[in-house]
């Protein structure tokens, strides 16, 4: 017998997107207050988990068609292409850039090469952990 | 032409070279035709120096090989050098010649043999040119592996591969001891140089690791020179072809000891225990081959420890040539004749050694057999290999009208001398020396007559051969007869080759006695006039040997009585076998294959090492200043992490572990969140969940079969070693904290962080910004991991794959 979870599914589908925003928001929120892209990548892989849980894995992978070892290899590319980009400048291996501009919208903001090294991080720790728990949970 | 002197060393390397590709091309020549142009052209080269080095002239050559490190190749030429080069050559081209006619140009393959053999040319002549101790000892382990090659050139059979190791086995031993020898020569010296090493010897000998170096170097020269305990490579060398057991083994690389310990000498002969080591083993290697020479039953067996016991007798010669070292007016005493005796011995040696190996090998050739139980009766079937056999032996024995009559001589004249010698204790034990040569000179007779007589007398016994019988060919006879009639020569003229060849080199042994060549006053004479020592000791090795001969099935059951377990080849063979086993045992002892047993080796190495140090070097200190008062919340979540641990270990089943362990995990968050790590705290909080259910999901799939919920059991060795890791960590941890040495470096971080970095979480701007590099690398490490879980699990294989591609 089928149990009834429609439940935990229907919750689930809300729960996603406040882990998921409260993930993001840890992760910008990285530079300032805790958090950065390791916790923003794990809480946001906890967050399709809880997907996977209340669903099942082909379900999620129907919703989120995402290659996970692709992203992981996005990431990685994207750390290393910050980390490499000074070079260019005729700067050291590693040199960060920022400044404060005065944005629309969302006014005056300060803009971080680190944080296109965090979104690496955060790619990779996504990609990662969904790889390991995707291929063992498709595993018999 | 003298500018090309370093160079003639490699000659015969350079002509090896050529050697198979004119065994390919040329193939109705006998390649030995071509190859014995090299040591002929070279004798002939080598013999222009001749008449200069007899005036006390040394011709000095020398390459820079690595000149950073003072290493060069030389070319030194003086009296001994040269003798000894000469009969490199000499002998070497009658080998040659010989081997023509005894190695089929079909059967055989002799590219290899004659590639072996110059190779073993060159590394002789720079034996025993080098002034230079690092490329002597180059060309040293060049015929260690030259003859190896040589001795296991029929390699299909189990013998000649046995021999071959064996010979390896010891004569590289004593090379690498050698070695160490040269190098501590090097320390004391600050020299390469032989010759300089030489004018400095008397500063050399109040040094500390002048012991030392003696030791190692007469390890090298013993081993090579087949001296007691380590003669027993040489008997089991004669599986090599005879040319090569004529040639290394009777006339040059068993020399190559002999000459290390003759250049040696003048360095050495300042200390008492080169005395007596040089003399004592030699007397006893002397004494002992001998008596066994007359055990054996193979032609060349006889020959291979009559070799060994005549080496022995040149290394007592050169042991009491030393002696002179230590006498006042030694150029007027008798002690002059050891070292004159010992190269005069050297050179007659090789003349009828040389010969008796080829006539053995003719018989063996002629005959398909070297076992002296199925010959007899040969003489007049082969008449001229008696005659040559006859000088040979006779020589050997000692009798007149044959060289070894005049060195045999001048050795008991020596060896009566040092009894007179009130020095080093000579004056007590001294007297054993003439009595332990005069015996072995004994068995010496009996054996030279026990080789000739068993072969050529007796009855024929054509049903025991495999070929029939005849004489040699007469190619195969030219080089043993050259020798042999060599032997008779040397006889009647001893001064000619006594001032030409012996006393330059006696000189270079005795640098401190002679200036000159000329100096060296000793006049030999086969007739000494009247009834010395020598004479009537020399009439009674004669007669009591003949009594012995003629007497000897009588008494040749003795050797039955030495236990075949007291033999030093068999302690050899155990000795061999012992470290094999005893290895793989001892290995297989501690390499369990058992990952705890390799964990606990770790872990008592490491708990030992550190507590040790820690106390060894009194680094154990303990202060608890600074630090931070303990709140009682604290001492809850230790007591709670404590419970966690505890549970952890002492669990019955899986699933209270895991449990347990994911108590400890979260504990630590909160520890972190009480020491104001919020970034930890997070990680640490999602890292800890994760990890459970991975170990959950492990747990979940661990297979049916003998899986048993049983309670680890408990190990005493463990639990201590535990307990000490345990300890080593808090001593260590108390320790680093209550000496700190240096100020912290963030407050760097905590001042630049908004400044430089524009941010304000120093955890976040260290990871991203400061200290990006290991991030990059962590999180490379993070996609390995998650790759290799998916190659992992992916691209596993069925049994049956993997089963077939372990074939």
């Amino acid at each position: 017998m089928k149990t009834n979870d429609v439940i935990i599914q229907f919750t689930a589908k809300i729960v996603f997107f406040i882990i998921f925003f409260f993930s993001i928001h840890i992760f910008l929120a990285g530079h300032y207050t805790p958090g950065g892209g390791f916790v923003g990548g794990l809480l946001t892989s906890s967050a399709i988990v809880l997907l996977v849980l209340a669903f099942d894995l082909n379900t999620v992978r129907n919703v989120l068609p995402i290659n996970y070892t692709y992203l992981t290899a996005t990431g990685l590319l994207l750390a290393l292409a910050t980390a490499a980009f000074p070079m260019f400048l005729g700067k050291p291996f590693f040199t960060h850039f920022f400044d404060y501009f005065d944005l629309p919208l969302l006014g005056k903001q300060s803009l971080h090469t680190a944080m296109l090294f965090d979104s690496g991080v955060y790619l990779v720790v996504v990609g990662v952990t969904m790889t390991i728990i995707q291929t063992i949970g498709e595993d018999e | 032409m003298f500018l090309l002197q370093v160079l003639y060393i490699f000659i015969p390397m350079l002509a090896a070279i050529f050697v198979p590709f004119i065994y390919k091309s040329i193939k109705n020549i006998h390649t030995g035709w071509f190859v014995l142009a090299v040591p002929a052209t070279l004798a002939i080269i080598y013999a222009t120096y001749i008449a200069r080095v007899a005036q006390g002239e040394v011709f000095y050559d020398g390459i820079p090989w690595i000149p950073s490190l003072d290493i060069s190749i030389v070319s030194y030429l003086d009296g001994l050098s040269l003798l000894f080069s000469l009969l490199i050559t000499g002998i070497g081209s009658l080998v040659v010649l010989y081997s023509i006619f005894y190695l089929d140009k079909h059967k055989e393959k002799l590219h290899n043999f004659y590639v072996y053999l110059l190779l073993f040319m060159t590394a002789m002549l720079g034996v025993v040119q080098s002034d230079h101790l690092i490329s002597l000892y180059f060309f040293w382990e060049l015929t260690s592996i030259s003859s190896f090659l040589l001795i296991g050139y029929w390699y299909t059979r189990d013998a000649s591969r046995f021999g071959a190791l064996k010979s390896m086995m010891i004569t590289v031993f004593g090379g690498l001891m050698m070695l160490g020898g040269f190098i501590l020569l090097y320390l004391m010296g600050g020299t390469y140089s032989i010759r300089e090493l030489i004018a400095m010897a008397p500063n050399l000998v109040q040094h500390p690791l002048f012991t030392w170096a003696l030791v190692l170097l007469l390890l090298g020269a013993f081993t090579k020179s087949a001296q007691f305990p380590f003669y027993i490579w040489l008997p089991d060398a004669m599986e090599a072809p005879t040319p090569v057991s004529a040639y290394l083994h009777s006339a040059t690389m068993v020399k190559a000891g002999i000459y290390l310990v003759a250049r040696f000498t003048p360095i050495y002969a300042a200390s008492e225990l080169w005395v007596w080591l040089v003399t004592g083993i030699g007397l006893l290697t002397l004494f002992w081959g001998s008596f066994f020479a007359v055990k054996q039953t193979d032609l060349k067996g006889i020959l291979a420890f009559s070799t060994v016991s005549q080496l022995g007798l040149i290394m007592s010669l050169l042991g009491a040539g030393a002696v002179a070292f230590h006498v006042n007016g030694a150029a007027d005493s008798v002690f002059k004749y050891a070292a004159f005796a010992a190269i005069f011995h050297l050179i007659n040696h090789a003349t009828f050694k040389g010969s008796l190996f080829m006539i053995a090998g003719i018989i063996d050739h002629e005959t398909g057999t070297r076992d002296i139980r199925k010959l007899g009766g040969l003489m007049s079937i082969m008449p001229l290999s008696f005659t040559v056999a006859a000088i040979g032996s006779f020589s050997m024995a000692g009798l007149p009208p044959f060289n070894g009559f005049l060195s045999k001589e001048m050795f008991l004249t020596a060896m009566l001398a040092l009894q007179n010698f009130e020095f080093f204790g000579f004056d007590t034990w001294g007297v054993l020396f003439p009595i332990v040569a005069w015996i072995a000179s004994i068995f010496t007779f009996i054996y030279s007559f026990y080789f000739v007589f068993r072969t050529f007398t007796g009855k024929y016994k054509p049903e025991l051969y495999t070929h029939k019988p005849h004489e040699a060919p007469i190619g195969m006879l030219i080089s043993p007869m050259i020798l042999a009639s060599l032997v008779v020569i040397i006889f009647f003229i001893p001064n000619i080759i006594g001032d030409t060849f012996v006393k330059p080199a006696v000189q270079a042994i005795q640098p401190f006695l002679y200036d000159l060549p000329e100096d060296i006053n000793i006049h030999v004479a086969a007739w000494h006039g009247g009834l010395t020592p020598e004479l009537i000791m020399t009439i009674g090795i004669v007669i009591i040997g003949v009594l012995l001969f003629v007497g000897l099935p009588k008494w040749q059951g003795i050797y039955n009585l030495f236990p075949r377990a007291l033999t030093l080849n068999n302690a050899y063979d155990k000795a061999m076998y012992g470290l094999d086993v005893g290895l793989n045992r001892v290995s297989r002892l501690y390499m369990t294959g058992s990952m705890r047993h390799y964990l606990l080796y770790m872990f008592s190495a490491i708990a030992v090492i550190s507590i040790g140090t820690l106390f060894a070097k009194d680094a154990f200190s303990l202060s608890f200043e600074g630090a931070a008062p303990i709140r009682s919340y604290q001492l809850i979540l230790i007591v709670v992490l404590i419970i966690g641990t505890a549970i952890t270990i002492f669990a019955k089943s899986r699933l209270t572990a895991i449990i347990g362990l994911g108590s400890v995990g979260y504990t630590v968050a909160l520890f972190f969140v009480m020491f104001n790590a919020p970034d930890l705290a997070l990680t640490q909080l999602v890292i800890e969940t994760i990890s459970v259910a991975l170990f959950l999901l492990a747990f979940y799939h661990l297979p049916k079969l003998g899986k048993r919920e049983e309670r680890m059991r408990f190990q005493l060795n463990r639990a201590v070693i535990s307990i000490a890791v345990g300890v080593m960590v808090t001593l260590i941890a108390l320790s680093a904290h209550s000496q700190k040495l240096v100020p912290t470096i963030s407050k760097y971080y905590e001042e630049t962080v908004y400044s430089l970095a524009g941010g304000g979480n120093i955890v976040n701007v260290i990871l991203v910004d400061y200290r990006g590099f290991d991030t990059l690398f962590e999180i490379t490490v993070l996609g390995i991991a998650g790759m290799a879980i998916l190659a992992m699990i992916k691209l596993r294989m069925n049994r049956k794959e993997k089963s077939h591609e372990n074939k």
